[in-house]
Parts: structure tokens; sequence; C-alpha cells
């Protein structure tokens, strides 16, 4: 088994999946805490079919995707961001209007340039998507989004908490709130290429549900879904090479798995 | 010493004047308790007062207290429900205003949230979880969070609302006894009777008028009559007056 690892971890690609991965599940895992508490849960499913969008108009324009994706979608973090502040619409409705948008005129764009993408591996994720540049790129993002949140992290805490005694006592909360948006745009594009459109949104929605079944504290529930997530990419995507399934909707099935063995044991630990 | 000063006061909300020429001032060490029927503008006027939301004309003077160190106690909302959050990070998130922007709590911060801790009696429950709590020692905790956050002015949103009557009147103990060590208290209530009982100043805010004046004063209005109908005419031990 040892030496079966060591032959997968071989090849190039899996090593970049694996380190680009490791790092992308710690930060969604790490930003979706808050966003789960702030009841932002669907936020990721809209940024990423925004990201596919722009992924496909980069690509029919021949310019760098990442460099294209990552500013548009911090820009529709910010418009999301603007809409439901003002109440003019519920969040969720916002999100649901900006997604199928998005992913509809990214799919007139592909059409009309004649530009042939495998749909499948931007829905889904392929762990053969990332080249060098992307890892480093991933990279940098990976590790100013986890400074930035350690740095913020009681900040974030008070205003995901209590958003009113927050301001009263003068954090600024429309700039927290905007740096938890940004971060989770960056989060949302970096991961897609792995995990698909479809899929990322799970990455960092499931590993916070999971812990929050057992785990008291805000500290705590932080700290175990980093783990959760950690640990469910690196045997989901193990898992799915030598059973040759898809690598997103695998490391999903692994953290499904988890999040009802935790939602037992917090039952158990109810009694 | 007057801690809040506000002069001709208007507000409005959502375009529309929520109150106008509002004039009231509160002393340190004041037990202030503000009623009036809903849509009054009470929530209004608590966003004024900590700076949430501008005011369209008249004043709002602070001597002795800035803006930013009132102790604020909101109206719980629905997200804290299902918190994962220890007592004492609850408690610990009072003290944030006094960091300025150094990103973790200091050893000050936490022997103080400890003090509060101790102070609310909450010692017993600090590890646990909020979301565990009953809806009297989750007001206990956030009362000992904006304690981090003060030593002089405490604001109360309607801090009784959904409470059981025992836990409520256990709830004006400690708040009397806050004030009683020198805190000086606004109360939003519902409440009339206790408002009167416990509160040493009154601010009835209605549509088109206010009275503003001691509890004693405040009980020979029309107002307050109004405010009290059905308990206060002479059905015996439903409302006693003095401390």
């Amino acid at each position: 088994m040892a030496d079966e690892l060591i032959a997968v971890f071989s090849y190039p690609f899996m090593q970049r999946a694996l380190v680009v991965g490791i790092l992308v599940s710690l930060c969604a895992a790490l930003l979706g805490t808050s966003l789960v508490l702030k009841r932002y849960s669907m936020i990721g499913d809209g940024l990423s079919h925004v990201g596919y969008g722009a992924f496909a108009i980069a690509a029919a324009a021949g310019i760098a995707p990442l460099g294209f994706a990552i500013p548009v979608v911090i820009a529709s973090a910010f418009l999301l961001l603007y809409i439901t502040r003002k109440g003019k619409m519920g969040g969720d409705s916002a999100i649901a209007i900006l997604s199928s948008s998005a992913l509809a005129i990214g799919m007139i764009v592909l059409a009309l340039n004649r530009v042939s993408i495998d749909i499948n591996s931007y829905m889904f994720g392929s762990i053969l998507a990332l080249s060098e540049e992307d890892v480093v790129l991933s990279v940098i993002c990976s590790v100013i989004v986890c400074v930035t949140f350690i740095l913020l992290y009681h900040r974030i805490f008070a205003v995901t908490f209590d958003e009113s005694f927050a301001s009263a006592t003068g954090i600024r909360t429309g700039v927290y709130n905007s740096f938890i948006s940004v971060l989770t745009a960056v989060v949302i594009v970096v991961g897609m290429r792995l995990m698909g459109a479809l899929l990322i949104s799970s990455l960092m929605i499931f590993p916070s549900l999971s812990s929050m079944r057992v785990c008291k504290g805000f500290k705590s529930v932080t700290i175990c879904s980093a783990v959760i997530s950690v640990v469910c990419f690196t045997s989901g995507l193990i898992g799915s090479y030598f059973i040759d399934v898809p690598t997103g909707a695998g490391i999903v099935v692994v953290n499904l798995a988890v999040f009802l063995i935790f939602a037992l044991v917090g039952k158990v630990k109810e009694r | 010493m007057k801690l809040i000063e506000c002069k001709d006061l208007c507000m409005k909300y959502e375009g529309v004047p929520a109150f106008e020429n509002l004039s009231f001032s509160i002393d340190e060490g004041d037990f202030l308790c503000i009623v009036g029927e809903n849509g009054s503008g009470k929530s209004t006027l608590v966003k004024g007062i900590l700076g949430l939301k501008k005011y369209s004309s008249g004043s709002i003077e602070f001597g002795g207290v800035k803006p930013k160190e009132i102790g604020y106690l909101p109206q719980q909302t629905a997200a804290q429900k299902d918190f994962p959050a220890t007592v004492r990070e609850v408690v610990l998130s009072g003290c944030l205003n006094r960091n300025a922007l150094f990103p973790f709590y200091t050893k000050e911060n936490k022997a103080r949230a400890k003090r509060e801790i101790e102070r609310m009696k909450i010692e017993s429950i600090a590890d646990k979880s909020y979301r565990d709590l009953s809806g009297g020692q989750q007001q206990r905790v956030l009362l000992a969070r904006a304690l981090c956050a003060t030593e002089k002015l405490l604001l109360l949103d309607e801090p009784v609302s959904g409470l059981d009557p025992i836990v409520t009147s256990e709830m004006y103990e400690v708040i009397h006894e806050l004030n009683h060590s020198g805190v000086t208290v606004i109360m939003v209530t519902h409440d009339i009777h206790n408002a009167v009982h416990y509160g040493s100043k009154i601010l009835n805010m209605s549509k088109n008028d206010y009275f503003f004046g001691t509890s004693d004063e405040y009980i020979t209005t029309e107002s307050f009559r109004l405010m009290s109908r059905g308990c206060f005419h002479g059905e015996g031990g439903c409302f006693t007056h003095g401390r």
C-alpha cells in the first residue's frame, strides 16, 4: 500500500493536486464556519458559477483564466454583499439570479466563439487542470487567506456572532464583512479548478457543519473543521484515484460520510 | 455629571420621521427606562445614541463617556440560537474595542473577562456552549460581554423579552445591583411596571409627544395610566411602587 501511494504521488499532476488541494481545503474550512453561521451557505455555490462564466470568457478571449476570474468573482461578492445590505432583495434570491445568469452567459460566450473546453472538468473538477503557474498562484492566494484569517480571527468572530454589538463598540463591521467576501471569492476561484464549480461550495460548508455537530466553541469548531477538511480532501483524492472516479465527487462523498458520522456522534452525546 | 444630552433630536426611519424635537439627558448613576408603544421610535433612538444611525437634526452630546464605550445589549438574533461559541469566547469579544488594531486578546482582556464572568455569577458555565444555555443565562453572558466594553454606561434593548417571570425578576435584580454599584443604565422595555419600579427616570415615547422626567412624576401622568391599562385599576397586587 505504501509503495502504491509513493507511486501515485510520483506523478507531478498528483503532487500539484495535493499541494493546492490541501491549502484550498484549509482556507475553505476556515471561512466556512463564518459563512454557515451568517446564513451565507449558498454564497460559494453562487460565486463558483460566476467563476465558471469568467473562465469561459477568459478562454474565449485567450487571457489568463485565474488572473481574470479572481477580480470578477471578487466584484460579484461585493455586489452580493451590497444587495443584501441594502435589503433590496433576499440574499438567497440574489445568489440564485447571479449564479444562473453567470452560467448562462458563460455558455453563450463559449458557443458563440466555438471554443471547446471540457465542461465536465469545469463543473466537476479535474486533477489534471492545474498548471505549474496555477500552483504558484494558488499557493500565494491560500497563504494570504490563511494569514489574514488568523490576524482577523477575533474580529471575524465578533462580526459573525453579533454584528450590532460589534459595530456599537466601534468595530468596522463593513470592512470585516468585505474581507470575508473577498477571501471567500479567492478561495472559490482557486479551488474550483480542482473541485469544479458544482462541488467547491461543499468544501466550504461540509467541514463546518460536521464539526458544529460535536464542538462547543468557535475556536474548536474552526480547528476541527480545518482538520476534517484536509483529511477528507486527502483521502478523497487518493480514493478517487484508485477507484477511478471524479476527484471532486469523491471528496464530497467522503465529506458526506464524515458529516453523517459526526451527526450521529452529536446525537449520542446529547443524551 | 451629564453623560449624554440630547437636544431637539430628530431622526428618520426609512425616510419618515420617527420622532422629532426630543430632548432629554442622562446623568451619571441614572437608571433611565425608555418605554413606548411599537413604532414610537425607541429602537431608532437607540441606534442614534450608539452612532449606528445618523440623526437629521438636533444634537447628541457625550460627557465623560465616549460613544464607543457604551455597553450595548442588543436583542438576540436568530443566528445566535445555534451558534457554537463558549461563554468565555462571547464575553471576551466585548474587550475588542480596547485593543485598537492589535489582533489578539491581551492578558488584561482575559483578566477583565474573568472578572465580569464572576460578577455575573456564570463561572460554572464559562466553558459551556452559548447555544446550550437558557434564555436567562444567555442574557447574563451578554451582560458580562457588555460590561467588558464599558465601566460607565449600559444600554439594554429589551433585556427581559421572552424570559419567564422568575428569571425576569432575577434579571432586574442583576441590573439594579449594577446600577447600584455605579453603572449608569439605559433600558428599553415594554414592561412598564418594572420600569417605574426600578427606573429612576422615564422617557415615554409616543407618536406625537413624549414624556421625560422622574418615575415618580411619570406615574401621575395620563400616558402612564394608558400604558398600564388593565392592570392598574384596583386589581390588587398587580402594581406596587417603591423599592
